[in-house]
């Protein structure tokens, strides 16, 4: 199963970074979203899988416990999925207040920071 | 040691308030320290004679072999005391002759700073420690060239001095790493003990050239000398006690120091011999075409530099004796004729030697002291410059034929230095009076006595010399090679060779003072024929740099947030693709062995790529929310299906939160219809796309076909119900086993909280509607804002 | 969506889903579920009454401003680390009391819960304070 798990990474993988190429902030915004959870399947998929067996030890245990899903990549994962979410939550506020301001969505033409045309400086003491 | 190394720092802290509280008296009292330093290395002096050298070790980064040692030899302990006692007069002379100046108590603090690390310099024995304080000197250096910043020139000066002897310093610490690399040391004290070893490395003559261009730069040789005459830009006490007597001495004490480790050979004679000759000649010729009289002195300060390093090159017991001499005179008499200049410039106003004169009468006790710096520079008779000459001379005289050129070169520059020197002292002061801006009278006690007591030092050495020849100078020869050099000095040698060269030399530099005028014109034309010089060469070479930075930095940043992306992805596809490629370590996979998915993983597999292809295409904004919604809930519906509840339900939340979150603000953007990409940019990033995520899978892939360590995973289970009484393993590692991580990661959740609030709310007024943008933002702007999420959908 | 019928159950179900995101916090340690998770159920609880009664009803409902409540939840998750500090023990390592409830039984109350209400409290109130934010920054 672990094999089309890896399929499916690369391909999530693959679109993102499609996303991430586009002009359009909000493509990029998308992009993002996607990779969180390209990376969240990675990590998850590496853990290795098992089916329908959470790691949740019954009360009544007696002797070893095997057999259950690795809990390891999944706290890993529970505490990145809800970061990556704030993050998401904040590029996509950050995207749009850059709209705002800058009136446009193509991030080829956000250029404050790295305006076009720069003179060459001459050279002073 | 220690203290006596450091306590210039500390004292530089309390400069400035001294000289709150004190004016500019504050010299007098600030001149106690280097007095006192001074004080201390003499008493010194006789265990260095017994025990022939002092260690001492303060431990600093011991783990890699960076210690601060300090090595008290002969040669050390001759430059310590010219430091610390041409400091405590210049200390004075500073006060004298910045007297009024607002920043005299910063002036204070670099000089005493650049005192500590000058002594820093000579005293370590560690060649990190020398490095450090040698590239504190440089700073201190440019502080004090750039004292005056608010003239262009003097800031042009400061950096052009940082940049060249940083340059150097740079070039010697490589030096120093590869020397310690080969021998597994830093410390001096060890490599003296190489003898030839080093001298036959394979990589000697890399050391030897890197640590020379240390010691050139530093040194002003040809052709890094022209950071030299421009630090003249600053206070004259600066040019007197750096740029003559202590500072551009380092590079001659690092050549004398590494002559027993790295000197004496065939590439050491002929690049010392020739840069060192050349600069000699290239200095007095320079020299004798100004009418400044700080900068005739800069120039054959360079030119002196340049007998030196001639002189190491030659090399020989008895070169070395009169290099060790020659320092020791122009230290007292180079230090003297500068602070004399300052004096002239202090009370007269000019340095413009065509126009004083006369000053004798008015400025008596001046005039001696120029005098003496004059007599023993021209190297006359019983003055200690005189002994420095015949000692060069008779060193000189040894008949072979590179020695020969080399006595050729010295003569010619002596003469010329006869001339000049004499020219700096007596054209301001004989004659009659010149039209200068201020109408001069002597000077106060404070800017004459530094020169004064120079000049009637080198009077004194020249007399003591045999007792100096037998005690200090013999020491200082000894520890660079000849124990038995320098014992037998004379001031008086009787008729011989050297005598008859001396008088060559006098009535040459006798006929160049004739015809000084002239000379002037002739080295004029000469020059503004070649009209190109190295300063020139340093302004285009900067100017050059700038352009080429600018160059690339326009293409490198091109401003394009995508071009940024592209670069960062293909590198990573080529990160993950070319060890692939070289260690032909594709993953293995068995398609027999394959597990088939279940019909609802199939399914919900499907689901995802049906989700990922519509994000792809999608045209307008509720399709992009939805689709990337749904590739959301099948990955949730993955952790479902692989043993992960609670991932699945904290994914399902997010993905709701997503959609909300998504809605509220794409209802306020625009979406463009279609994907702007162009063709080709289409096809490019499609090919990156796909590099990018092959390569993850292929390493995904890989990686699987690894052991996965489970010691982790195996002590959660094991311990998570009976040490923290938990059953959920994954909730019990959240806020038990690594609670402290956690904790980290719900501030950044609320950290982010904060910020966005900020971005919303703290908006300048009229920006808070997209209405109010611009003109020509309004074709993009959203005709009309949806409240709800139920509009949104348009 | 905005109907008559939605504004009328929405706060009904807006208190239910609250009570049953603590119930999924407080069964966390040993059920699927915990402060996260529970966090996320409230904070899709207060985006839906906001949806349905606007934001300043859900403000008044709240009467913290959420970002205060998030803070407060970062505060209280460290303070969890305090009583380790006392027993001499690692920063944030579990410690467990047994309170009588009278009646013959114990009441298991211990710093990895007072942590997992700290992380709650984050979770509800940044996300809170983010929709509430962007509903009405026009």
């Amino acid at each position: 199963m672990e094999f089309y798990l890896a399929i499916l990474v690369g391909l999530i993988f693959a679109a993102s970074t499609y996303m991430l190429l586009s002009r359009s902030v909000i493509r990029l915004v998308l992009g993002v979203a996607l990779l969180g959870n390209a990376v969240n399947l990675l990590i998850f998929t590496v853990g290795r899988v098992t089916r329908h067996i959470p790691p949740i030890i019954p009360l009544d245990l007696q002797g070893e416990l095997t057999g259950i899903a690795n809990p390891l990549p999944q706290a890993l994962i529970l505490t990145a999925i809800v970061i990556g979410f704030a993050i998401f939550s904040f590029i996509l506020v950050l995207a749009y207040r850059a709209y705002e301001s800058l009136g446009t969505d193509n991030s080829d033409e956000m250029r404050v920071a790295e305006p076009k045309k720069t003179e060459l400086t001459k050279l002073t003491y | 040691m220690l203290l006596a190394v450091l306590s210039g720092f500390i004292l530089a802290m309390f400069a400035p308030s001294l000289k709150h509280f004190f004016g500019y008296r504050a010299g007098w009292l600030l001149a106690i320290l280097p007095a006192a330093i001074f004080v201390y290395f003499l008493s010194q002096y006789d265990q260095v004679m017994a025990n022939k050298a002092i260690f001492e070790y303060h431990p600093w980064i011991p783990s890699i072999g960076i210690n601060l040692t300090f090595y008290l030899d002969g040669i050390s302990l001759l430059f310590a005391l010219l430091i610390s006692g041409i400091g405590t007069f210049i200390m004075i002379y500073a006060g004298g002759y910045l007297k009024g100046h607002v920043h005299l108590g910063r002036f204070y603090a670099f000089m005493l700073m650049f005192m500590a690390s000058m002594l820093g310099v000579v005293l370590s024995s560690n060649l990190m420690a020398l490095f450090v304080f040698w590239e504190l000197t440089s700073v201190t250096s440019f502080l004090l060239i750039g004292f005056d910043h608010l003239r262009k020139a003097a800031r042009r000066a400061a950096l052009q001095a940082l940049i060249v002897t940083g340059f150097g310093g740079l070039a010697m610490l490589a030096g120093f790493v590869i020397l310690s690399a080969s021998t597994g040391t830093f410390e001096m004290v060890d490599l003296l003990q190489y003898g030839n070893a080093i001298k036959d490395m394979d990589l000697y003559f890399v050391v030897l050239i890197l640590i020379l261009l240390g010691a050139f730069t530093k040194s002003a040789q040809f052709p890094f000398h022209f950071w030299l005459p421009n630090a003249m830009e600053a206070p004259t006490p600066v040019s007197a006690y750096l740029h003559s007597a202590t500072m551009v001495k380092a590079g001659i004490y690092l050549m004398m120091r590494m002559y027993p480790i790295l000197g004496d050979t065939v590439e050491w004679s002929i690049i010392l011999g020739a840069f060192g000759g050349f600069t000699l000649l290239a200095g007095v010729f320079i020299a004798i075409r100004q009418t400044d009289l700080k900068l005739m002195l800069a120039y054959t300060t360079m030119a002196s530099l340049g007998l030196l390093t001639m002189l190491l090159g030659a090399g020989g017991e008895g070169a070395i004796e009169g290099a060790v001499l020659y320092l020791l005179a122009h230290s007292l008499f180079k230090g003297g004729l500068f602070m004399v200049a300052g004096t002239i410039y202090h009370e007269a106003g000019t340095l413009d030697i065509t126009k004083l004169g006369g000053l004798w009468a008015k400025m008596p006790i001046t005039f001696v002291a120029a005098m003496l710096a004059a007599l023993s520079m021209g190297g006359i008779l019983p003055l200690v410059g005189f002994v420095a000459k015949e000692s060069l001379y008779h060193a000189l005289i040894s008949g072979d034929p590179l020695a020969l050129i080399l006595l050729v070169v010295a003569i010619i520059g002596n003469a010329f230095m006869f001339a000049i020197g004499f020219a700096v002292a007596l054209k301001p002061m004989l004659g009659k009076i010149g039209d200068t801006p201020k109408a001069a009278q002597e000077g106060s006690i404070m800017l004459w006595l530094g020169p004064l007591t120079l000049g009637l030092c080198g009077l004194a050495a020249g007399f003591g010399i045999t007792y100096l020849g037998q005690s200090i100078i013999h020491n200082a020869i000894s520890s660079i090679g000849n124990a038995n050099a320098g014992t037998n000095l004379h001031l008086w040698a009787g008729f011989n060779t050297p005598l008859m060269l001396s008088l060559l030399t006098m009535a040459l530099g006798a006929i160049i003072y004739m015809l000084f005028d002239r000379m002037r014109n002739f080295a004029d034309a000469v020059l503004n024929w070649i009209g190109w010089g190295p300063d020139k060469g340093f302004d285009q070479f900067m100017a050059g740099l700038l352009y080429l930075s600018q160059i690339v930095t326009n293409r490198l940043q091109t401003g394009q947030l995508r071009s940024y992306l592209r670069s960062t992805f293909i590198l990573l596809a080529l990160v993950i693709w070319l060890p692939m490629i070289a260690y032909d370590a594709f993953p293995t996979i068995d398609f027999g062995a394959l597990t088939i998915p279940t019909f609802s993983e199939a399914g919900i597999l499907t689901v995802a790529v049906i989700g990922l292809y519509a994000i792809l295409v999608a045209r307008s904004r509720l399709t992009s929310i939805v689709s990337l919604g749904v590739v959301g809930f099948a990955v949730a519906m993955l952790f479902m299906l692989f043993g992960a509840p609670d991932l699945s339900y904290t994914q399902f939340m997010v993905e709701t939160l997503s959609v909300v979150i998504l809605a509220l603000v794409m209802t306020r953007l625009h979406l463009d219809k279609a994907d702007q990409k162009t063709g080709l940019e289409a096809v490019v990033a499609t090919v990156v796309a796909v590099a990018v995520g092959s390569g993850l899978t292929l390493l995904l892939l890989k990686v699987m076909e690894t052991q996965l360590d489970m010691k982790l995973s195996d002590f959660f289970i094991k311990f998570s119900a009976t040490l923290a009484h938990g059953h959920n393993i994954v909730n019990v590692i959240l806020v038990d086993f690594r609670a402290l991580d956690t904790l980290g990661e719900i501030s950044v959740v609320m950290t982010t909280g904060v910020v966005i609030l900020a971005l919303i709310n703290l908006r300048p007024k009229g920006q808070n509607k997209a209405k109010n943008k611009p003109e020509n933002a309004s074709e993009n702007a959203p005709k009309n804002a949806p409240k709800t999420l139920e509009e949104s959908g348009q | 969506m905005n109907t008559v019928i939605f504004r009328t159950i929405a706060p009904a179900l807006t208190a239910l889903m609250v009570l049953f995101s603590l119930f999924v916090l407080l069964r966390g340690h040993n059920e699927p579920g915990g402060g996260f998770i529970g966090g996320l159920i409230a904070a899709s609880a207060m985006a839906l009454y906001g949806i349905s009664s606007g934001v300043q009803a859900v403000r008044r409902a709240l009467y913290f401003h959420p970002i205060t409540m998030a803070g407060f939840g970062v505060l209280l998750a460290a303070a969890s680390g305090i009583p380790s500090y006392i027993n001499q023990v690692p920063f944030l390592s579990g410690i467990w009391w047994k309170l009588p409830l009278g009646n013959g039984q114990y009441f298991d109350l211990s710093t990895p819960m007072i942590f997992d209400i700290g992380v709650w409290f984050v979770v509800v109130g940044a996300i809170t304070a983010i929709m509430l934010t962007l509903e009405e920054a026009d």
